[in-house]
């Protein structure tokens, strides 16, 4: 496979991405009424959602990707999860950020051990954890199994961090944070804004994974250098 | 059968090699007393405040030496290559993981049953039997649950050329439930609590154990490729 | 191949000798292709046909902080041995060793630590043994001692695959004579009647320079 080859329609995702992201941040800052307490800092909830939203979306591909590699021993499956992983790290490093600017406003703290941001942050420490399993090895197909096996016991883990952080937290737990109380039109914002996330995820991943494709390639092209001066 | 004699015949041979240079759960055991010490000199122990993270104490003792016993129990299999000569034999790999799991269990339960009546006498904790005996149940299925994960990550770390720095940055993460759950638990218990107090945690802690006991049986043939 | 055969395999660093003994010992499968053992094929039979397959490397595969009989009674377990403690009596006697049975392995020397991989291998009476670099860090007594051993292997008819890169070592002990390189076999004789230097010659021109 050529590895500048993208997949496809990569280009024209490029630009549904960048269309979808200019209406989404029309809809958030012109459409959608201004929240009556937070004003505009309210906006970056939009982001914040649709950011994490994406970001457990890559690493539910991590999981799947991982197993069909091991089921395959496909090398394409390890580019996906390695790509996904990569996007998804990305992401989770953006809710980590937001998080903080509403949780400011809204609960005038910068951090709080909310679950929803707390299972983010160990999350954001088992993808962390998850590349430098990567970085520490070398050999390609040890490398692709080892990662494989730690994608998939670490989203099986999400779930049990989550509940044990609700169940642990004596810190209010601010329900229905994006859900019921919602104004039509702010819905509206948000589900435009998540959509725009998703093409940017499936955009990005398409390049980290050319760029993945293109690291093997030049492996190859080295080792068969090495050999070629060898004989 | 020929599936537990295997498993057994991996536990002796772990735990017979482990009694000729106590290397293991030497270091363990002076890690643990080190956490108490430094724990004391951080947090006033004749305080009200330090009784209250006194169980939280207790847990990032034990978790820390629980991983340093981890970290050694597959990098000492690569001495002579004997991980491979146990590959080469007819031998399930899944008996490999069950053996490594119950003979890390073992010395890391030996560890803390050692270490903890200094964790009581150091930082001068009263607690009723009853609480003690809740307590020991508590102890040992949070450590099961951190050995069954802690096994696996540990083979899976061995592979790697900063496999001893790796495995706490790996292992870490994946167990916060467990650790969670552990100080919650001995918590309550010292308190006083009864079972039933107790329920939501005891279930989700056996949750943790299952999951993480069938899903590394599942996955550690790929840990052991070559 | 036939049964009882003596063969070395030779060739250079990366010809593929390690990826040939991985598959051959059953630790991988192969990407295509049949491997049959005692005319079975192996399919899905990895685990089980593993007790037909000894393997002696460089390193030994002993727990150093084991004794050489606890070493040879774990693996006698893995390797479900009948009669274990006969059997650890007679590999031991084999190689030579029975004084130091009770001893950690530790305290070997290399010569000694070699020996002791080698009952190890033959302990549970495989139809195939393999020798992968066996000669590797040991002193010219130790060789000896490895050479009186493999003499006595043959002589028991045992089917053996000496895999090397030194063609120094071994090779009057051999039936056959196969050279790999890049990945392919590109030579194989038999080994009766060859002298080390022709046959040094002929590895030449098919090995190259390297």
């Amino acid at each position: 496979m050529d590895p500048k080859d993208h997949g496809r329609g990569h280009f024209a995702l490029g630009w549904l991405a960048l269309a979808l992201l200019l209406v989404s941040a029309f809809a958030i800052f012109r459409y959608a009424p201004l929240e009556k307490v937070m004003l505009e800092v309210q906006k970056i909830f939009y982001v914040h959602v649709g950011v994490a939203w994406n970001a457990f979306l890559a690493f539910a591909v991590v999981c799947v990707a991982s197993i069909a590699y091991l089921k395959t021993k496909n090398r394409r499956w390890d580019v996906l999860a390695a790509a996904s992983a990569e996007v998804g790290l990305l992401f989770t490093t953006l809710v980590l950020l937001t998080g903080p600017v509403w949780g400011r406003f809204a609960w005038n703290t910068w951090w709080t051990w909310e679950p929803r941001l707390t299972t983010t942050l160990i999350l954001w420490f088992i993808y962390v954890a998850y590349f430098l399993i990567r970085s520490g090895v070398a050999e390609p197909h040890r490398r692709a199994s080892l990662s494989a096996v730690f994608g998939i016991i670490g989203f099986l883990d999400v779930p049990i961090i989550y509940f044990s952080v609700r169940l642990w937290g004596s810190h209010p737990i601010v329900l229905g944070k994006g859900g019921g109380g919602l104004h039509p039109m702010m819905l509206q914002a948000l589900i435009i804004t998540v959509f725009a996330y998703t093409a940017l995820y499936v955009y990005l991943t398409q390049k980290a994974m050319a760029v993945e494709r293109a690291k093997m390639e030049l492996d190859e092209i080295k080792e068969g250098l090495r050999e070629g001066a060898q004989a | 059968m020929g599936f537990l004699v295997k498993v057994a015949g991996l536990v002796r041979k772990d735990l017979l090699s482990e009694l000729r240079t106590k290397e293991m759960i030497s270091s363990m055991l002076i890690f643990a007393f080190l956490v108490i010490v430094i724990f004391a000199f951080a947090f006033e122990p004749s305080k009200a405040t330090t009784k209250a993270v006194f169980p939280g104490i207790i847990w990032v003792g034990f978790s820390f030496a629980g991983i340093l016993g981890l970290g050694r129990s597959f990098t000492a299999e690569r001495e002579n290559d004997c991980l491979l000569g146990l590959m080469l034999a007819p031998v399930d790999r899944s008996a490999i993981y069950f053996g490594k799991v119950i003979s890390n269990f073992f010395l890391v339960t030996l560890m803390q049953v050692v270490s903890l009546p200094v964790f009581f006498v150091l930082f001068d904790y009263r607690v009723t039997a009853g609480g003690i005996g809740k307590l020991v149940i508590i102890m040992v299925m949070a450590t099961f649950g951190f050995m069954a994960v802690g096994t696996l990550l540990a083979a899976l770390s061995a592979n790697a050329r900063t496999s001893e720095i790796l495995l706490p940055l790996i292992l870490f993460p994946i167990i916060v439930p467990v650790v969670i759950a552990a100080v919650k638990l001995t918590a309550m218990a010292l308190a006083g609590s009864s079972w039933g107090e107790m329920g939501m945690w005891l279930r989700m802690l056996v949750v943790y154990d299952v999951l993480f006991l069938v899903i590394p049986f599942m996955l550690f043939d790929f840990v052991l490729e070559v | 191949m036939a049964t009882g055969q003596f063969m070395a395999v030779l060739g250079p660093n990366g010809a593929g000798k390690t990826t040939l003994l991985k598959i051959l010992s059953l630790l991988v499968k192969p990407t295509t292709g049949q491997i049959a053992i005692n005319g079975q094929e192996v399919g899905d039979h990895l685990v089980k046909l593993r007790r037909e397959i000894g393997v002696v490397s460089h390193n030994t595969f002993l727990y150093p902080n084991l004794t050489a009989y606890e070493n040879l009674r774990f693996y006698g377990r893995m390797y479900d041995v009948p009669d274990l403690e006969q059997r650890i009596g007679t590999v031991i006697r084999e190689v030579g060793m029975a004084y130091a049975l009770g001893d950690p392995v530790r305290t070997f020397s290399r010569g000694m630590q070699q020996r002791m991989a080698i009952a190890r291998a033959i302990l549970h009476n495989p139809s195939v043994l393999f020798l992968d670099e066996p000669y590797t860090g040991l002193d010219q007594q130790a060789m000896e001692i490895l050479n009186e051993v493999l003499k006595g292997l043959r002589d028991q008819k045992r089917t053996v695959f000496l895999i090397t890169h030194n063609f120094d070592q071994g090779l009057d002990l051999c039936d056959r004579v196969v050279i790999m390189a890049r990945g392919q076999l590109v030579y194989q004789a038999s080994a009766r009647g060859l002298s080390a230097a022709d046959f040094k010659d002929i590895y030449m021109s098919h090995v190259g320079g390297s």
